[in-house]
């Protein structure tokens, strides 16, 4: 291989071909000797990181479109057994039919318009997409045609990041950038009670088309059914503990709490996301939800209100449906895109849950907000960061004003002191 | 060219590239991004500025060296204003469906900056002859991308051109539709103009890059 890369050398193709080359190996042009210390946590390792985390996911995703597909067709099983209904190869059959195209879609597509502009640009690949990659396929219904995909990918590398400078130059997450593309581009494939379930929305077309030996299928998400203040018919077809583990319908990936929550845990012991826009995003989202839920006490919303169903819902179950959990621990916590400061994740994490929660109880389409939320507080994020850095800066340069300078109480000194403490 | 000299053939085809109104100076956004869902609304609205530019610059042209500068802006207000009433009376006369698609956009010639621009830019110092060409140029120049925008977004959201269905039918699934293409809902929507736009100006920055700023 490394004779390959001499051979390549300056050529145009390089890029290309060095991507491939530091992706098996670990490049040899780092320092091997002297007093650098060399860290093992670069970007590569990150993104590697990240993927682990996201594989139980797909292979839980994987089971569930077909367990979905099964139990449209077939009802939901009486007595739910892990192993018996839910872990089969018939399941996962459906998964690697469904799920995995998506997934090679998103990476072949989205690393061939890397691969081009690398080219064109004439430096090296970056490792930004791997995560981008496996994230765009975890948040789209199954059933999503994959030229659209491919679209939205296109659409989302290049305006969402290449045109801002590439991997970590990019103000908005590339992975919503292509959801909420394909959620405007596309509003009829992306809600609804047809499209979370494999096959759903080809026989309700086939019946319209007049076949009758077709069944129609449907699979509503939690929030549908909310939305439509259809809460009974909500509680009698998913339990909690159904929301918790995700045996509901929704985007590929999304629906189980239980393994974000694990994948959040691994991703804060490795810290690689941070704890800090997790927790500040869950306490957002619950103060927001205890904020509906006392409105709908106090009677100010009647049961006739079409914001009923979403308003009165449990404040703390808004964080095991949909895909909240998901986008608090895999898109919040983006580093790129999330505020830099301490303080400033604290605020940014706050808003994303309080928004995502009112989104959702408010937008009058799509009983769904997270990945709105997360994109308008990326694009606040620098705002934020800056009157954090102000606010310590004004406060630095108070505590300097009133600090006693000692002894040589020359203009030097104070210089001098004011260049450490700024 | 015998009927222009150079520097004034420079003055219509300036604006068309390297000076371009929308792309270059970034004037005239708001009514871009608003009525170029449509290849035929744009046309229109192409068709308008230039009229309005022509004249209007011709005219503050003429009365140039009497308008006194204190109330001038007043004085183009009023001219741009009054083309733009003869301009909406003959839409409502004749195109009544499309000066209703048009709305409140065809009034709002009147606060297009590319108009008042060229006014205080070029109109106030030159002369009719001259000014009339830079109308032209910087309308034409207006209407370039405003055509090129409308036929993206026309094409890729509704799968139609000037209203004919190019693409086959959505609904019956014929042509294109029929191995599943879908109209594209987000061009219909505003950002999409922007862009598209943002895709002109990027194409047209990386052929020409003499026209990239430093910073």
């Amino acid at each position: 291989m490394h004779d390959l890369k001499m051979k390549y050398k300056g050529k145009k193709m390089a890029p290309a071909f060095n991507a491939f080359h530091t992706f098996l190996f670990a490049p040899n042009e780092t320092t091997h000797s002297g007093s650098h210390v060399r860290g093992a946590d670069d970007l590569k390792r990150t993104m590697n990181t990240v993927i682990m985390a996201l594989v139980p996911i797909l292979i839980f995703s994987m089971f569930n479109a077909g367990y979905q597909h099964y139990s449209a067709l077939n009802g939901f099983p009486e007595n739910f057994s892990v192993l018996e209904h839910f872990i089969t190869w018939d399941n996962f059959w459906i998964g690697i039919i469904k799920v995995l195209p998506l997934v090679a879609i998103s990476y072949g597509i989205g690393l061939l318009v890397e691969f081009i502009f690398a080219v064109i640009k004439g430096h090296e690949v970056e490792e930004g997409y791997l995560v981008t990659g496996m994230l765009v396929p975890l948040i789209v219904p199954v059933d999503t045609p994959l030229w659209m995909l491919s679209v939205a990918v296109v659409f989302g590398v290049v305006i969402g990041k290449e045109v801002f400078g590439g991997t970590g130059m990019n103000i908005l997450n590339p992975a919503l950038t292509i959801r909420a593309f394909l959620f405007f581009a596309y509003p009829t494939w992306m809600s609804g009670d047809k499209v979370w379930v494999y096959e759903a929305r080809e026989r309700s077309e086939q019946i319209l088309a007049g076949a009758d030996n077709v069944d129609a299928i449907s699979g509503e998400t939690v929030l549908g059914y909310l939305a439509q203040n259809n809460e009974a018919a909500m509680a009698a077809k998913y339990s909690i503990s159904d929301m918790f583990f995700g045996f509901i319908p929704g985007s590929v990936g999304e629906t189980s709490a239980f393994l974000c929550l694990l994948g959040g845990l691994f991703l804060i012991f490795s810290k690689i996301a941070s704890w800090r826009i997790m927790v500040s995003a869950v306490i957002g989202s619950l103060v927001m939800g205890l904020m509906f839920n006392q409105v709908v006490e106090l009677g100010w919303v009647g049961e006739t209100s079409k914001f009923y169903g979403l308003m009165s819902f449990d404040f703390w179950k808004h964080l095991i449906v949909g895909g909240l959990a998901f986008g608090i621990v895999y898109m919040a916590t983006d580093p790129v895109t999330g505020s830099q400061t301490n303080k400033g994740k604290w605020i940014y994490g706050f808003l994303i849950g309080f928004l995502s929660v009112m989104i959702r109880v408010f937008n009058p389409a799509y009983p769904e907000g997270v990945f709105l939320a997360i994109l308008l507080m990326n694009v606040f994020a620098p705002t934020i960061d800056h009157y954090v850095i102000q606010g310590n800066v004004k406060r630095r340069m108070k505590r300097l004003k009133n600090a006693v300078v000692l002894p040589r109480d020359s203009d030097a000194a104070a210089k001098e002191l004011k260049a450490e403490t700024v | 060219m015998a009927l222009l000299t150079k520097k004034d053939a420079s003055l219509i085809l300036d604006p068309l590239t390297d000076n371009n109104p929308i792309t270059i100076q970034v004037l005239g956004i708001c009514s871009a991004l608003a009525i170029t869902a449509e290849l035929k609304a744009s046309i229109v609205m192409a068709i308008s500025v230039i009229f309005v530019m022509a004249l209007g610059n011709v005219v503050i042209s003429l009365m140039r060296n009497i308008i006194p500068s204190k109330i001038r802006i007043i004085v183009q207000l009023i001219v741009v204003a009054t083309l733009v009433i003869i301009v909406d009376q003959v839409l409502k006369a004749y195109q009544f469906e499309l000066s209703k698609t048009l709305g409140a956009f065809i009034g709002l010639i009147i606060t297009n900056c590319i108009i008042m621009g060229r006014f205080e830019a070029f109109a106030l110092a030159n002369g009719p002859w001259k000014s009339f060409l830079d109308g032209i140029g910087n309308a034409l120049g207006y209407g370039v991308i405003l055509i090129i925008v409308g036929f993206f977004r026309e094409l890729l959201g509704s799968g139609t051109l000037l209203g004919f269905p190019v693409l086959g039918d959505p609904i019956l699934k014929t042509g294109l539709y029929a191995t599943g293409y879908e109209n594209n809902g987000f061009m219909i929507i505003p950002p999409a103009a922007l862009i598209v736009v943002g895709l002109i100006i990027w194409v047209q920055r990386s052929r020409n890059p003499a026209l990239v700023e430093e910073n």
